[in-house]
């Protein structure tokens, strides 16, 4: 496990892109405290899930993809989304359940996506599902030879779910160019992360999958990215998957109904004495980044575009109600407009060529004789010879069938459509 | 391309007869071969070519990157799919027993199915596999899972009875913009033949077929017994019985007009489906006719399907679990005394 550098270690970043982390860790707390204003006023129609004091963690995961890569949030993840270029308009809509969001009031919360631009996949609610999925879009960019990274992030209480397992075994084994954010913030809504895994460190999942690992303290924005461009950078290498844990701490409740008594009053007050935010504005300054004035400037640029945010949001209307029967399908071609980016020759992918190296192998493998034939035996099945026995022992009595077109079966059967020779009950009979 | 097929035995010569599996994997090679954007995943389909050998030879030709062997993880490989098809691949997901879907379920009517409705992400994936009984595969490898995906808004659902279908279904399926679960009898898999057009062919999603005309009773199946219905129907029409033999294709979306056109015609309706009897289609099929043709029924609808327990090993008792001719002959001569 690779030691997480500390808030001066970096050695990555510009000036610029230290102020942007800032930028956008101060931008996620505001988007989040106008939605709880707006939950006050009962312009949420539906649960609000807090980040206060996770910033660090959505922001300096998500800084160190590129464009072209690929994330999928979880429900705290606002920061990231922020980072991927989606207006905080979208997170106000979704929230407030309104025609011009994202899903047009069909979910909320952080509950959309965006395939075709920012590459952002939805999440669900039952979590560890993204795994797997983001494995899938990480295998596809190495099969169409883009070199994109897939991340996704999983709580403390997600990585006990099944497919936490399934998801990361199979991205481990494929190799996939894919980086998993355990971000530890302590609490599964009630539960405590000692009640959910008896581990420490939660990345040391890892070993379970031969991949490797860091574990990283979360409210050190610096750390987190330094951190996560390592991870990213090996993954796009082709090193193969990375679990990355984030040590943090969930400062509200599961959401705004929860007031977390249950959290014990040291711990809390640990926590919010290493605010984010706070701790990396104390680095700046002592760096000379940040000023008093600049400190001013940034959060007159926040207040001043989350007002006009805020604004389109509440006048955007609610759906039609009738929009509730529509789009359970993609019909016709205007809704699937994704194809594929190919970024390598093809002629690697089709035949003669197409059977290149794999990034796994295992030793002799598919160097023996190939099972084969029409005959080959089948599990629970028959061989062909069995079948046709059957059929000849019962005289066919499968009469007329059509050709499968739609004609009815008093039409001739055409000599390409002849009716399927069935053993019906007699084979079923040989089966045994 | 068309030596290199030949060499592999996949794609025959044309007009040979072709067993329902060898129209599966047909179908699966020349959609891969018609489009890199296919790709196969599942468990023992690469090397090995698959428990029912539907993938034979597709790893040699297309390479591991196409042909995507898997750990044991049905959610791993219905999520992995659903990824890929997001950077515009069609990835066909292979359940080595179809039973084994319900590993999946989460990831099937949670994420896939609700992904067009909820973000406009459509995500063109198959899933397909063995499924039914009637070969001894006991409870775990015998199931007809179809009906807990009928009643998820967002797929489709497809069961076909003849190698000609499950070749173009199962093109029209990869073809589709929607996640498609594509059900393959086993028992059919090398019992029936049939010969197959040389050229590239689709058959719709979500119409029905009507394989035989009738007037006194519409016998409504799919897949298996679709089979067995036409052999009831032949008996029947040596007592002077004409049943119309209706086979579904498509569970999902289902084709009332064809059902309603029949009952239409013939006034009586007899559902036959190895899926179990509470909550199968027979069900939902009676709920159509009775909002849309009350008036057209001079019968109750009659069902004949599995019972309403697990599906049982021994051969005696599976043989009462299923449904066979003589219970669809009971069925339907009991129908058309009313």
């Amino acid at each position: 496990m690779a030691k997480a550098k500390g808030a001066n270690g970096s050695r990555k970043l510009t000036r610029e892109q230290y102020l942007d982390l800032y930028y956008y860790m101060r931008l996620n707390r505001a988007v989040e405290d106008t939605m709880v204003k707006l939950f006050r006023q009962n312009k949420i129609v539906g649960g609000l899930y807090s980040s206060l004091g996770q910033e660090a963690v959505s922001v300096g995961t998500a800084y160190a993809l590129e464009k072209k890569d690929w994330l999928a949030p979880m429900i705290r993840n606002i920061g990231a989304l922020l980072v991927k270029g989606v207006p905080p308009r979208d997170v106000f809509m979704q929230h407030m359940a309104k025609y011009d969001s994202p899903t047009k009031g069909k979910d909320g919360t952080s509950h959309f996506g965006d395939l075709e631009n920012l590459h952002i996949v939805s999440p669900i609610s039952m979590l560890g599902d993204l795994i797997p999925v983001m494995a899938g879009v990480a295998i596809a960019g190495r099969y169409l030879g883009q070199k994109i990274v897939a991340m996704t992030w999983i709580g403390d209480g997600g990585s006990s779910t099944g497919v936490f397992h399934e998801g990361l075994n199979f991205a481990a084994v494929q190799k996939a160019p894919f980086v998993l954010v355990l971000e530890n913030n302590q609490w599964a809504y009630s539960t405590p992360v000692r009640r959910q895994v008896p581990l420490e460190n939660l990345a040391d999942r890892a070993k379970a999958y031969g991949i490797p690992s860091y574990t990283v303290d979360g409210n050190d924005v610096v750390a987190v990215y330094d951190t996560a461009k390592e991870a990213v950078d090996r993954a796009r290498q082709g090193e193969g998957p990375i679990l990355l844990e984030v040590k943090t701490f969930r400062r509200m409740g599961h959401a705004q109904h929860d007031p977390a008594e249950y959290v014990p009053k040291d711990m809390r007050a640990y926590w919010e004495g290493r605010d984010p935010i706070a701790l990396y504005e104390k680095y700046l300054t002592a760096e000379k980044l940040l000023d008093d004035k600049s400190k001013k400037e940034i959060g007159d640029k926040i207040e001043k575009l989350l007002s006009k945010e805020r604004d389109f949001a509440e006048n955007s209307p609610m759906p039609p109600a009738e929009f509730a029967a529509q789009g359970v399908y993609c019909t016709g071609d205007d809704c699937h407009k994704i194809r594929p980016k190919w970024e390598r020759p093809l002629a690697e992918v089709t035949p003669p060529k197409s059977n290149v190296e794999a990034v796994w192998s295992v030793a002799g493998f598919g160097s023996g004789k190939a099972s084969g034939g029409g005959s080959a035996p089948i599990h629970f099945g028959d061989t062909e010879k069995n079948a046709r026995d059957a059929a000849s022992a019962e005289e066919s009595s499968t009469a007329k069938r059509s050709n499968g077109k739609g004609g009815a079966a008093k039409a001739p059967a055409k000599k390409a459509a002849k009716p399927a020779v069935i053993a019906g009950k007699t084979a079923r009979k040989a089966a045994r | 391309m068309a030596t290199a097929a030949k060499e592999t035995g996949i794609k025959p010569a044309a007009a040979a007869q072709v067993t329902f599996l060898e129209a599966i994997k047909q179908a699966m090679y020349e959609e891969m071969e018609r489009d890199p954007a296919v790709v196969l995943i599942g468990e023992d389909i690469g090397v090995y070519g698959g428990a029912f050998k539907t993938s034979e030879g597709l790893l040699e030709k297309f390479g591991w990157e196409r042909v995507i062997d898997t750990p044991i993880s049905e959610s791993a490989i219905v999520g992995a799919a659903c990824g890929m098809s997001y950077l515009g691949l069609r990835p066909i997901a292979e359940m080595q027993f179809i039973d084994f879907i319900v590993c999946a379920f989460n990831q099937i009517t949670n994420f896939v199915a609700k992904g067009h409705y909820l973000w406009n992400a459509p995500a063109p994936i198959v899933i397909r596999g063995p499924a039914g009984g009637g070969v001894h595969g006991g409870p775990f490898h015998s199931a007809n899972p179809e009906m807990y995906f009928v009643h998820t808004p967002g797929l489709k659902v497809i069961y076909p009875s003849t190698p000609y279908d499950a070749k173009g279904l199962l093109k029209a399926a990869v073809r589709d913009n929607n996640p498609v679960l594509f059900f393959e009898h086993k028992f059919l898999y090398r019992r029936i033949k049939e010969e197959l057009p040389a050229e590239d062919y689709t058959v719709p999603i979500g119409k029905a077929v009507i394989r035989r005309e009738g007037k006194h009773l519409t016998i409504i199946s799919y897949a298996a017994m679709m089979h067995t219905s036409l052999e009831a129907a032949a008996e029947l029409a040596k007592e002077g019985i004409e049943a119309e033999v209706i086979d579904l294709r498509t569970l999902l979306p289902l084709d009332e007009e064809t059902i309603l056109t029949s009952l239409k015609k013939t006034n009586k309706c007899l559902v036959v489906h190895e899926d179990t009897k509470t909550g199968g289609i027979a069900g939902e099929i009676a709920a159509i006719l009775c909002e849309r043709a009350f008036a057209d029924l001079d019968g109750p609808l009659m069902r004949v399907t599995a019972l309403d327990t697990p599906v049982p090993y021994s051969p005696p008792l599976e043989e009462y679990f299923l449904p066979n001719k003589e219970k669809v002959l009971h069925a339907a001569r009991q129908l058309v005394k009313y």
